[in-house]
């Protein structure tokens, strides 16, 4: 079992997250190229070692995960939510003091 | 090459199995070779076999960094089958079904295929319907494929479960000419006919470079030394992207999953056919080998792996689906299981196709299904490599589809290569 340390609930079993996949995707402008598009949506780098990817804790608090793991190991770097702002505002004592 | 046939293996059990010649040699790499195909799995040896063969190229050598078959050839579950939709699909995996049927005689060696026949439950009369519409148009295109009602199902598999199953067994898709075979054996008897058409195989030989010069590969660098080619076909699976980086070629429409395999001891002959189901997310096939052993699989782990070593939560699930349509297995004991790294694509159909590198073909994209499509991807790949000119089975698995809009999506899952099952 990989462990994922949730910023928010701690660390829980990969079985509580679902795979978002490749966090390092950078999508072009709408108005970009069909070939910038083609190469966001269809061609990856399929990195073998460390890799940036999104995790959702779908079976906890449903927040969105940038994982930096291994592919070669399963080694877990670092874990940070996906929108940091989100996470500010979660601190807040008091939600309404934004 | 001492050949297989009754006189012989008589012959041989007189005399203490002592008079059989090495199945394939061990030679050592040769300077240069008219064409290298780097990976000793089942693609790799097929096609290696099909340049002799029917192309008649002599100067050909299959480079494995271990040794051949010890990739995903020797770890999946040797499901054989040919219900496939799209076109392209349906033409290719036909014709490779018709060459397994002929499969043992043509290398002369015995790869145990056994057209057991390969059932699809369906659950529910929306399943049904799809399966109904896949399967007419099989029967359409020349592919017999039968629809089975609950009757009929039970007279052919009576110890599924019935009763009280999560989703109802109501039918099933069934092709009777699909099966299994022993996987190893074909990595074996394609090594040993290359071999006697004068393909050295080379084990041991890790490729670790790429030596390019403007538009063409010079060299490739090996764990044994430089070889060049004047030809060179990767038919790496799992491991397609790091040959295409070495290749300074970019990014590729793949991304390397690993997928489980289990087995449990043996016991006595349970279930006759390959049986499969899909529902509610769950993926599940199972079958009887001829030791007796269950041998099952079902999702992929679901996150990118290059390890080949499966995790927990899969063992949980598989065991729960076999358990839901076969409770008898309930105190059956698993024995081993074991994870391969797949080549799942965009759309979860394969490529054999031209590359940027004039004289660098491509033969990866397998997703879980590529040992049923061996024989007809060593063949098609070898045509590719030996004419210049794709077949029109293949015309387009290639990787221009994508930007072209002509994905070739069996499943309609769209651009996410875990969930092309
Ligand atoms: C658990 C599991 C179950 C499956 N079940 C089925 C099934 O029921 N039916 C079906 O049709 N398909 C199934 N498959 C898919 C099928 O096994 C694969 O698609 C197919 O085997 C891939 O082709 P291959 O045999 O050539 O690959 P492999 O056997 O993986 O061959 C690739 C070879 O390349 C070598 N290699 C890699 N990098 C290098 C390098 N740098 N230098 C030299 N050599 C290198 C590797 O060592 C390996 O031996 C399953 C796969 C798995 C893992
Ligand atoms: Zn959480």
């Amino acid at each position: 079992m990989i462990r994922i340390k949730c910023p928010y609930c701690g660390e829980r079993d990969h079985s509580e997250f679902t795979y978002g996949g490749d966090a390092s995707i950078q999508y072009p402008s709408l108005d970009g190229t069909e070939k910038e598009w083609v190469e966001a949506i269809f061609f990856r780098k399929n990195i073998f070692g460390k890799q940036l990817e999104t995790w959702h804790h779908a079976n906890g608090c449903r927040m969105w995960l940038e994982v930096e793991r291994s592919t070669t190991t399963h080694e877990i770097y670092s874990v940070k939510p996906c929108h940091p702002e989100m996470k500010k505002v979660l601190e807040k004592k008091d939600p309404n003091d934004l | 090459m001492t050949r297989f046939n009754a006189w012989n293996v008589f012959k041989n059990g007189l005399i203490g199995q002592t008079d059989w010649d090495r199945q394939w040699r061990d030679p050592e790499p040769k300077k240069e070779y008219d064409v290298i195909i780097v990976g000793g799995g089942l693609h790799g040896l097929a096609t290696a076999y099909y340049l002799a063969k029917n192309h008649n190229i002599k100067n050909i050598a299959v480079v494995e960094k271990g040794w051949i078959g010890g990739g995903n050839a020797g770890r999946n579950t040797t499901i054989i089958r040919s219900n496939y939709m799209m076109p392209g699909n349906h033409q290719f995996y036909e014709h490779s079904l018709k060459l397994w049927e002929n499969l043992s005689h043509e290398l002369n060696y015995n790869v145990m295929f056994s057209q057991r026949a390969h059932i699809s439950l369906f659950h529910s009369p929306a399943a049904r319907d799809a399966a109904a519409r896949r399967y007419n148009i099989m029967n359409l295109n020349g592919t017999e494929a039968e629809l089975w009602n609950l009757g009929q199902l039970k007279k052919n598999i009576p110890h599924l479960n019935y009763e009280d199953a999560r989703f109802p067994i109501i039918g099933a898709a069934v092709q009777r000419r699909a099966g299994n075979a022993r996987h190893d054996s074909v990595a074996w008897g394609y090594a040993r006919a290359g071999d006697e058409l004068g393909v050295d195989i080379l084990q041991n030989c890790e490729v670790t470079g790429v030596k390019r010069n403007k538009g063409r590969i010079e060299h490739l660098e090996t764990s044994r030394g430089l070889i060049k080619a004047k030809k060179v076909g990767f038919a790496v699976a799992g491991n397609t992207s790091r040959l295409w980086e070495m290749a300074e070629l970019g990014n590729l429409p793949i991304e390397t999953h690993k997928l489980q395999a289990f087995v449990t001891e043996s016991i006595k002959p349970l279930l006759d056919q390959v049986v499969v189901y899909g529902v509610g997310g769950a993926h599940f096939y199972i079958s009887q080998t001829d030791k007796g052993s269950m041998v099952f699989g079902g999702d992929l782990d679901w996150y990118k792996s290059y390890a080949q070593r499966g995790n927990l939560p899969i063992v949980q699930d598989s065991a729960e689906a076999a358990m839901a349509i076969l409770p008898c297995l309930g105190r059956i004991r698993l024995i081993r299981h074991w994870a391969g790294v797949m080549d799942m694509t965009m759309d979860g159909s394969f490529f054999i196709c031209k590359t940027p590198i004039e004289n660098l073909y491509l033969n990866a994209g397998w997703n879980y299904g590529g040992f049923k499509a061996s024989p007809a991807s060593g063949w098609y790949f070898a045509d590719l490599i030996a004419t210049e000119l794709p077949h029109k089975y293949i015309q387009h698995h290639n990787l221009e589809r994508f930007e072209k809009g002509i994905n070739l999506d069996e499943r309609g899952a769209g651009p996410d290569p875990k969930l092309h099952g």
